[in-house]
């Protein structure tokens, strides 16, 4: 007898106009001090699943056929009451963002206490005792000290840890964890994913682990089952599915992800179920200025910039405190290369980029360009160099304005700095539209009408409309599927390779790096601790803490190379 | 913290002193009181010793520096109309309109709560929508037009309740409270109902969009998925969380009451400050305006400050 089954789910969501199938006909099975991942992109149903396993399907959301079966026990069909009782007691859950999980008004104790006696007959003292306990097993030093505290006071990875004892509370079972560790950084994501091996090793629990990250599966998962669209494409042991994947589907997923070993000339589309989009960057080069002549020579030079920011205000500025996000960051871009910037969240990756752009003032140093100080001037940078540079944002769904049409956002560079207007403007927006794979009819609609990848188009196109020289790209494809994310990278390349674009590119993804950039630096705490080529970098890192964090990145060996196309 | 509240006092104290200064400018085109105090026979002697005597000659800045310098001594002048000191007769009205705003206030803030949330949870059900559409009206209703309402429903048709006036009252120290006879608290009903009404819907609506909003968040699912019981969720993780934005209205809504009983007051009788502020207006009664003025800004600044610090009682983060 397995310890959880799901045969024939089927889980519907019924509105007004048609009734929306989220999972079709599902089987999973999870056995004791078993990890079981379920992988797919967004939409695939992989969330909802566990949602229905927990009876916590949003309204209107209802299971319409199949079961689930909890130690032979069907549990679908519980009504809330009985369901309230099973969950966290015999099966728990662990959320994706450990920041918004926790109620932020009460202590960890609090909220460890309410739930070890919402499940176990204790007295209050004994609760305590308990949540202490649990505190110190999930890795949190201080126990004692630290479940006093509110969740606020703990760090990203810490929390997470505190969600974990949370679930513990009355030693589950099975632990669904939704993405437990995508808004974590690597390191904190390594210590997390022990923590959840060591459960199910030690207490023999169950884990379905949903998560959208192929390298997480590689490293964790005993049993894997891929989705797509609501239905299981396939499933089995996780070195056979990811070594020798049979259905198209996983075929081409897998070899969309980003490999940190090999070095892709370009990356494979995801041909499974029509999802890829034509874009034609090498046409734009007809009437684009280039000019290979200076490649090679540095664009950007950063000086020794330094950013420092006020962390505690006081009246007197003596006692005023501060906090130095970048200090004295000294390197060069060069013309026609793309420049990787690496290192856990809050090293100062963004603070640099902005930097550069001119949105944050320098403190200290200077930003030169082709050799001219653009920093010097009392009001930000100058109006040319702004034109020069163009950047493009993390978040899809914030950096562009939903009140504005698509062409307007894309044309909106270009007729502020009084390059085009009129009907050469249009010109230019529709064909840029046209080229990053939209088509021209796009500038017809709003932001919301488009998807996640489509928007990030947008911004390609929006960023283009100056015909700048240099791109800054923060964490453009962090916020997406990775078969979406193999195309925005492959127009990124494109515009590299047609354009002669010099790129800054931002990332913590260290294979999505190695794939793009030809050189890279890595920043840890604010500092630029190394800079090298790309492949000398990962193979000789020479910084112990560029060792640390490639030791950290998941190598994906057993993943299967078909299709992939080796440079 | 203790520098947090002291800068808060400061910041207090200016506002205050602003406020003064503007009633003071305003003072001058509501009127000229000798007009009001003398008779019809007057001469042009007498206007002017008048003048000399209440210091109406001298500049508004002097005016408004003596006003301050006998405050702070406690000494707020002597009302023109009535000839008695300012303070007293404001301690004798100030009781009825504290007693009435605290009542009709905890009317609102009780049934305000109770509703909004009870609309949240029960989203979509008969009880919950007709509550909703009632609330409209409460929003909508102007305050004289409600009173009269009630006046004309209970007191003259059913008899019920008294149509005005305070009832029995009761001297405890130098406090008259209607607490302490039945005819006091029976009198109190229509007035608090009158006065709370608005301020309960808009607390209601608040907390209601508020309480909805905070259902969606992460920590009511993982509340959830950690078994915790509904009443748990509700009352304890969803209920904190919106009590922020709330506390911030309702300071906001209690400083009104006070300041706006004037409508409810002048509809009951009610023998308030409120009543007493229309009274100085019409007969431009510069000192007792003064005071009222003053005494309200008093009470708005202070029940801020008070909101400002149950923030940093209710939400942790903000103790750094």
């Amino acid at each position: 007898m397995s310890l959880l089954e799901i045969e024939n789910l089927t889980v519907e969501f019924p509105t007004r106009r048609k009734t929306f199938v989220a999972v079709k006909d599902a089987h999973l099975t999870v056995e004791p001090g078993q990890i079981h991942g379920l992988v797919g992109e967004s939409g695939a149903g992989k969330s909802t699943i566990g949602a229905a396993v927990m009876g916590l399907l949003e309204r209107p959301g209802r299971i319409a056929g199949g079961l689930i079966r909890f130690r032979g026990e069907e549990i679908s069909g519980l009504d809330a009451e009985a369901m309230q009782a099973l969950r966290g007691k015999k099966i728990s859950m662990i959320f994706q963002d450990p920041l918004t999980s926790l109620n932020p008004l009460f202590t960890v104790k609090q909220q460890l206490v309410e739930t070890i006696r919402a499940h176990l007959d204790l007295s209050e003292d004994a609760a305590e005792t308990r949540a202490v306990e649990l505190i110190e097993r999930v890795g949190i030093p201080n126990p004692q000290e630290r479940v006093n505290q509110y969740p606020h006071q703990f760090s990203g990875g810490m929390r997470q840890r505190v969600v974990i004892a949370l679930a513990l509370c009355s030693e589950p079972d099975v632990i669904i964890a939704d993405e437990p560790t995508t808004a974590l950084d690597v390191s904190i994501q390594a210590q997390i994913l022990d923590l959840i091996k060591e459960l199910a090793r030690e207490r023999q629990v169950g884990v379905i682990l949903i998560t959208h990250d192929m390298g997480v599966i590689a490293d964790t998962t005993d049993k894997v089952t891929v989705m797509y669209q609501g239905e299981v494409v396939e499933s089995g042991a996780t070195a056979d599915v990811l070594g020798r994947p049979q259905h198209p589907y996983t075929k081409s997923l897998i070899a969309a992800v980003p490999r940190p070993t090999i070095k892709l000339a370009r990356f494979p589309l995801i041909s499974y179920g029509g999802r890829v989009t034509e874009f034609h960057i090498e046409d734009l080069a007809r009437s684009w200025p280039t000019d290979a002549s200076e490649r090679g020579k540095p664009l950007i030079e950063a000086d020794g910039i330094t950013k420092t920011f006020l962390s505690k205000g006081a009246i007197l500025p003596s006692r005023r405190q501060y906090f130095t996000a970048v200090d004295q960051a000294r390197f060069e871009i060069r013309q026609g290369e793309v420049f990787g910037l690496v290192g856990e969240s809050g090293s100062g990756k963004s603070t640099i980029a902005r930097m550069i752009a001119g949105l944050y003032p320098v403190d200290g140093g200077a930003v030169r360009y082709r050799g001219q100080d653009v920093t010097a001037g009392k009001s930000g940078v100058p109006d040319w160099y702004r034109r020069e540079i163009q950047m493009i944002f993390q978040d899809p769904y914030s950096s562009l304005n939903p009140r504005m049409r698509v062409d307007s956002i894309v044309a909106e560079p270009a007729r502020h700095h009084g390059i085009l207007s009129g009907p050469a403007l249009k010109a230019r927006v529709d064909e840029l539209l046209d080229r990053v794979g939209l088509g021209a009819e796009a500038g017809l609609k709003y932001p919301h009408e488009f998807s996640g990848g489509q928007r990030q188009r947008i911004s390609i196109a929006r960023a283009l409309a100056t015909q700048p020289k240099f791109l800054i790209c923060d964490e453009p494809t962090s916020a997406l599927d990775v078969s979406i994310q193999a195309q925005i990278l492959n127009i990124l390349k494109d515009l590299q390779e047609h354009l002669n674009l010099t790129m800054l590119f931002i990332s913590h993804d260290l294979p999505v790096v190695r794939q793009m950039c030809d050189r890279v630096g890595v920043m840890k705490d604010g500092q630029l601790v190394e800079v090298a080529e790309t492949e000398t970098l990962f193979s000789a890192p020479q910084h112990p803490y560029t060792q640390h964090l490639l030791s950290l990145m998941p190598r994906l060996d057993g993943l299967s190379n078909e299709g992939l196309n080796v440079a | 913290m203790v520098s947090y509240i002291l800068k808060r006092i400061l910041q207090s104290v200016l506002v205050l002193l602003i406020v003064g200064l503007v009633a003071f400018a305003m003072f001058r085109f509501v009127g000229d009181p000798v007009d009001t105090m003398l008779g019809q026979e007057r001469t042009m002697q007498d206007i002017e010793r008048l003048r000399e005597s209440l210091g109406l000659n001298k500049p508004f800045f002097v005016q408004y520096w003596d006003f301050l310098v006998r405050a702070v001594q406690g000494d707020l002048g002597i009302s023109y109309r009535q000839g008695r000191p300012v303070a007293e007769i404001i301690a004798e009205r100030l009781p009825a309109t504290l007693e009435l705003a605290a009542v009709s206030g905890l009317f609102a803030m009780v049934f305000g709560i109770v509703f909004g949330i009870f609309t949240a949870i029960r989203r979509d059900g008969f009880a919950a929508n007709a509550i909703m559409t009632l609330s409209l009206i409460g929003v909508s209703l102007p305050t004289f037009l409600i009173g009269v309402l009630l006046i004309y429903v209970f007191a003259v048709e059913l008899s019920w309740l008294p149509s005005f006036g305070r009832g029995d009252v009761v001297q405890v120290g130098g406090w008259s409270t209607g607490f302490l006879t039945q005819s006091g608290l029976v009198a109190l009903i229509l007035p608090s109902i009158t006065l709370g009404l608005y301020q309960m819907t808009l607390i209601m609506r608040l907390v209601r969009s508020e309480m909805l909003e905070v259902m969606r968040a992460d920590y009511i699912r993982f509340a959830r998925a950690r078994g915790l019981k509904n009443r748990t969720i509700h009352f304890r993780h969803a209920l904190k969380n919106t009590l922020v934005p709330v506390i911030t209205v309702t300071g906001l809504q209690l400083g009104s009451i006070i300041a706006f009983a004037i409508i409810t007051e002048t509809v009951f009788q009610w023998p308030g400050v409120g009543l007493l502020f229309i009274n100085a207006i019409q007969f431009v009664d510069i000192p007792v305006m003064a005071a009222y003025l003053m005494l309200i800004s008093v009470m708005f600044v202070g029940i801020n400050l008070i909101v400002d610090l149950l923030y940093v009682a209710i939400d942790p983060r903000l103790r750094t």
